[in-house]
């Protein structure tokens, strides 16, 4: 049901890129090309984990105008939920995945005048498309980047090399060298926008200060993918489908309902988009809303669930689903 | 005669100071004043050191609201003599003005649209600019089959002032122009337009 857009892909490369980052490039099996896609841009993609159906989604950060493969870089996150150690582990040159079409929930402003992009380590993905397009279309950008080490920071040296210390710029945490964010809020000509993707904690401190530097809302842009919360097991019951089960401790709703065969809308899996918002026809208990989706009004009038995140405590919850 | 219920329709929030903004910038024309007296009664004076005033008197000159703006002793006040002057001098703000700037504007429609059109010009989000209707609610209308734009226009229909066509005027909007469509209204049939009518006093 999720417009039925995921291509089969190859891997066709897989680069160690600092201790704990990896870039993949993927091409399709059937040797078209790949959609073009813009700065921003993600995919979800599909692993199947030793029958477990693991969806994740990446950020593209090959250059948009190759339509030859697309590339993610994947950070290993020990303790979380195992996609980033499967991609590590398992995934081999050669090996077949699927991936989805790209969806853009970060597309960049293109009636801004300048573009100043923050990122939090890994979070510096989407902006390496971003920059590509940026560049290509002759536009005003700088990158501030945060990583805790040289050594561990993915790509800063071919950023430096590529566009030049006027337009990267490098802190370390190592170092003892952080963002100024404050300054350089402070003091953009209209028509500026300002991106932010990494740590959530880095996000709403960028976010905060520029609001209290005076920026309107509308000129502030970030990306969380938030993964889903483990939290107790409950029960759903899928009234469409006619389906009763168990969200286990490690699993969204999404990923429950799809292991019980049922296929629900989604795009990016992060509780950003609003694609699988459901409705709920009844709830005898709570809900616990971890999205970024819906308003305070909505979370609180229980009519609605985005199922990729949130959460149920209680005896038993229906969704129109 | 109109045609109502088009989504492009602008909306007048009316003005309300951001707290955050480091820098006001007011632009106003005629009953647009009140709007700012309005904003000083409800929110106080300590706004007005960081705000620039650039006002037109239009129709409303009688009534010197000048005087009104200048009593308010904000950072800068600066009148124009006609819409034209006004705009250039906007445009040189604008260059010279920050991410922390809120821009304000109040007045008739026309004067909105256009002073919106210029600040669209420089990135900013029309979302983020406060605008408040004052005075006449007469229209700017292009019309739709010359391009020719008429301001202060009361009637539906009314005679482009540039081809003659009698011009039905309709609720759909250009931002990019700031003005609203009018369009030909006895086409099909030559001469039988109906009477212009008094809508927009």
């Amino acid at each position: 049901m999720s417009l039925n857009t995921d291509m089969p892909v190859r891997v066709a490369d897989v680069t160690q890129v600092t201790d704990l980052v990896k870039r993949f490039r993927f091409e399709r099996l059937d040797g078209h090309p790949m959609p073009f896609f813009s700065g921003g841009a993600h995919v979800v993609v599909s692993m199947n984990d030793n029958g477990l159906l693991r969806r994740n989604p990446y950020s593209l950060m090959s250059n948009p105008d190759d339509n030859s493969a697309y590339e993610i870089s994947v950070l290993r996150v020990p303790n979380s939920r195992g996609g980033s150690i499967f991609m590590h582990k398992q995934v081999k040159p050669g090996d077949q995945l699927i991936v989805s079409q790209p969806v853009n929930l970060f597309a960049p402003d293109h009636r801004g005048r300048k573009h100043i992009l923050f990122a939090g380590g890994i979070g510096i993905t989407p902006f390496i498309a971003m920059m590509e397009q940026f560049s290509r279309d002759n536009i005003a950008f700088e990158l501030h980047y945060a990583i805790r080490s040289r050594a561990h920071g993915a790509y800063w040296q071919q950023l430096l090399d590529r566009y030049g210390p006027r337009r990267i710029k490098i802190y370390v945490d190592e170092e003892k060298t952080t963002i100024p964010v404050a300054e350089i809020a402070d003091n953009q000509p209209l028509g500026t926008h300002l991106y932010v993707c990494g740590p959530a904690g880095m996000i709403d401190g960028v976010l905060m200060t520029a609001l209290k530097a005076g920026w309107p809302k509308e000129n502030l842009h970030s990306e969380r993918f938030l993964a889903p919360p483990a939290g107790l097991p409950f029960q759903v019951f899928l009234e469409k489908s006619n389906i009763h089960m168990t969200v286990g401790e490690h699993q969204s709703i999404l990923e429950a309902a799809e292991a019980h065969g049922c296929d629900a809308p989604y795009l990016c899996r992060g509780g950003a988009c609003g694609q699988c918002e459901t409705a709920v026809s009844s709830c005898d208990g709570t809900l616990e809303h971890n999205d970024i989706y819906l308003s305070d009004e909505e979370k609180a009038s229980g009519k609605k669930i985005m199922i990729c995140v949130s959460r149920f405590k209680g005896q038993q919850l229906v969704l129109q689903l | 005669m109109l045609v109502q219920g088009i989504k492009s329709r602008p909306e007048y929030k009316g003005l309300s100071i951001d707290p955050h903004a480091k820098r006001h910038l007011f632009v106003l024309e005629g009953e647009g004043a009140a709007a700012l007296a309005n904003q000083v009664e409800l929110k106080g004076r300590d706004f007005l050191a960081q705000s620039e005033i650039l006002y037109l008197a239009a129709g409303a000159a009688p009534k010197a609201y000048d005087i009104t703006l200048t009593a308010l002793s904000p950072d800068i006040f600066w009148q124009a003599p006609t819409l034209q002057p006004l705009l250039f001098r906007l445009r040189a703000c604008l260059e010279q003005a920050r991410m922390g700037t809120r821009l304000y504007i109040a007045g008739t429609e026309g004067f909105i649209g256009q002073v919106m059109q210029l600040a669209l010009e420089f990135g900013i989000d029309f979302n983020s600019i406060h605008t408040e209707h004052r005075g006449s609610t007469a229209r700017r209308v292009q019309c739709v089959h010359c391009k020719g734009i008429t301001d202060n226009v009361t009637t539906s229909p009314f005679a482009c002032t540039h081809c003659g066509l009698p011009l039905l005027v309709r609720d759909h909007y250009s931002r990019r122009l700031g003005a609203f469509q009018g369009v030909n209204i006895d086409a099909e049939e030559p001469g039988t337009a109906p009477p212009p009518e008094e809508m927009f006093p």
